[in-house]
């Protein structure tokens, strides 16, 4: 779950990492009020949750607080990446004298969250890492064991800073890492995290994501921040195929069959089971495959439910066939998987010989889901045929 | 002779005589079945056909009246009987 900069920098405020002094504001009035208190020169930024912000013309300078108010005014009626501005967020305008970047993110492979620190910041992270790696730190921590401000000052000692500043930026890092781990976030970046004239530190951009899971324990926080439960903050708003797989999905509370991402490709995918939907993607990807969905299914849903769910995948144009991949089942039942699908595909007006390019869900019920599957002629395999080689065999038909 | 029956595309369920229309049976079968495949009325239990396909093999229903009175067949298997475990 995304958050707008302001709410970011709230949590990173909290956290005890030093932010300008500021406010926000949802009128152009109020934008005078809040740059009139801040005193002195402002910067004035459209809070949407998209970036390009200052090529669109979403951030801007005021000296007085009437420039506040023409910047507000302008700000809040544009449209950035069609979003349009949850309101503007007035910060004093800092004296800087050199940019930096402080990130943690979770590195998936590893399974920990790792801080990184650039010297080169105020540009996009990725760019720096491609072009100049030498100025890119990484640093792993552990989520178990209590935050070591060493690590960080070794982090950022790495790239030759040393004294004061080497003590300054290192404690802003164990902060923002500190807040990484608190609140449940995939990411949490300063950029920048600027030095200023004076020598002190300050986070003058902030970007922070939620992990979706962490909402129900983070609850208290997002009252705090007024994001209500029905925000779901997606990187995108939904497709109206992913809204009609959530309806399925909503439809019955057994198992799951749905949480539908759209793509463009022709293989329409029914997969799941334990992080297997993410593997079968992948492999799919791998051998060349273009599938037309993301999905989970498990849990042991209904026919109904999952034969729903195949009748929607076989809706969307473009999908040539399906493959059915899952892992190896103990809590689904492969039996009823293989009812749900072949009813989809029969009420869809298609016969499941043709359509399923394979069905691959070894586990739970097995002999007699594979009963009927050869009733109705549906290619299968066992659990001795890998996810990967199923996905594999699954692209060579649609290619075929 | 059967009195209540339905067919679905995988699961057909017949219900004899005279199970089928006393109204403590269809109770009993309405209340064992996990996936409301029978409904219970006075007259006796009325098979609700979209849910036949949900039908888990159980055999939970097949315990109600004599042996044999109840029957689930298994259309994707050449209509073998589901067998009531022991």
């Amino acid at each position: 779950m995304r958050f707008y900069e302001f709410e970011a920098k709230a949590l990173l405020g909290q956290a005890g990492v030093p932010v300008a002094k500021g406010g926000t504001a949802t009128t152009s009035d109020e934008a005078a009020r809040i740059a009139a208190s801040v005193g002195g020169e402002v910067v004035l930024k459209s809070q949407v949750l998209s970036g390009g912000r200052m090529k669109a013309g979403g951030v801007k300078f005021a000296a007085t607080p009437d420039e506040a108010r023409a910047a507000a005014e302008h700000i809040l009626k544009l449209e950035i990446g069609g979003q349009m501005p949850r309101c503007v967020l007035i910060d004093s305008k800092q004296p800087v004298k050199k940019e930096y970047y402080a990130g943690v993110i979770y590195d998936a492979v590893a399974k920990l969250p790792v801080a990184i620190f650039s010297d080169m910041g105020g540009i996009d992270i990725e760019e720096v890492a491609e072009k100049n790696p030498e100025h890119v730190a990484r640093v792993h921590f552990s989520t178990f064991q209590p935050l070591q401000e060493f690590k960080f000052k070794e982090l950022v000692a790495s790239l030759g800073i040393s004294g004061n500043e080497l003590n300054q930026i290192s404690r802003i890092i164990a902060r923002l890492a500190k807040a990484f781990l608190t609140y449940g976030l995939t990411l949490a970046e300063i950029n920048p995290l600027a030095q200023l004239e004076d020598g002190s530190f300050i986070a003058l951009d902030s970007h922070c994501d939620m992990e979706e899971e962490a909402r129900e324990q983070q609850s208290a926080v997002l009252d705090e921040l007024g994001i209500g439960r029905e925000e779901t903050r997606l990187a995108r708003p939904p497709t109206e195929f992913e809204i009609r797989g959530a309806e399925v999905d909503a439809s019955d509370h057994r198992g799951v069959a749905g949480r539908v991402v759209e793509f463009d490709g022709n293989l329409g995918c029914v997969i799941g089971a334990g992080g297997g939907s993410l593997t079968i993607f992948d492999a799919l990807r791998k051998h060349g495959g273009k599938p037309a969905n993301y999905c989970e299914i498990g849990g042991n849903p209904s026919v109904k439910k999952t034969c729903e769910l195949t009748k929607l995948i076989l809706s969307k144009p473009g999908v040539e066939k399906i493959c059915v991949i899952m892992n190896v089942v103990s809590n689904t039942r492969v039996d009823i998987v293989a009812r749900g699908v072949i009813k989809g595909v029969i009420e869809s007006g298609y016969d499941p010989a043709e359509k399923i390019a394979i069905f691959r869900i070894p586990g739970s019920w097995e002999e007699e889901g594979y009963k009927i599957l050869e009733k109705f002629g549906v290619d299968y395999a066992d659990r001795t045929v890998p996810m990967s080689e199923a996905a594999r065999r699954a692209v060579e038909k649609v290619k075929a | 002779m059967t009195q209540a029956s339905g067919s679905g595309m995988f699961i057909r369920v017949e219900v004899d005589e005279p199970v089928a229309s006393d109204a403590a049976a269809a109770k009993q079968l309405a209340g064992v079945c996990p996936v409301d495949i029978f409904e219970a009325s006075e007259s006796g239990v009325t098979i609700v056909d979209k849910n036949l396909d949900e039908c888990i093999l159980c055999g939970l229903c097949l315990a109600v009246g004599p042996a044999g009175a109840v029957r689930v067949a298994k259309l994707y298997d050449a209509g073998a009987l589901l067998v009531a475990a022991v």
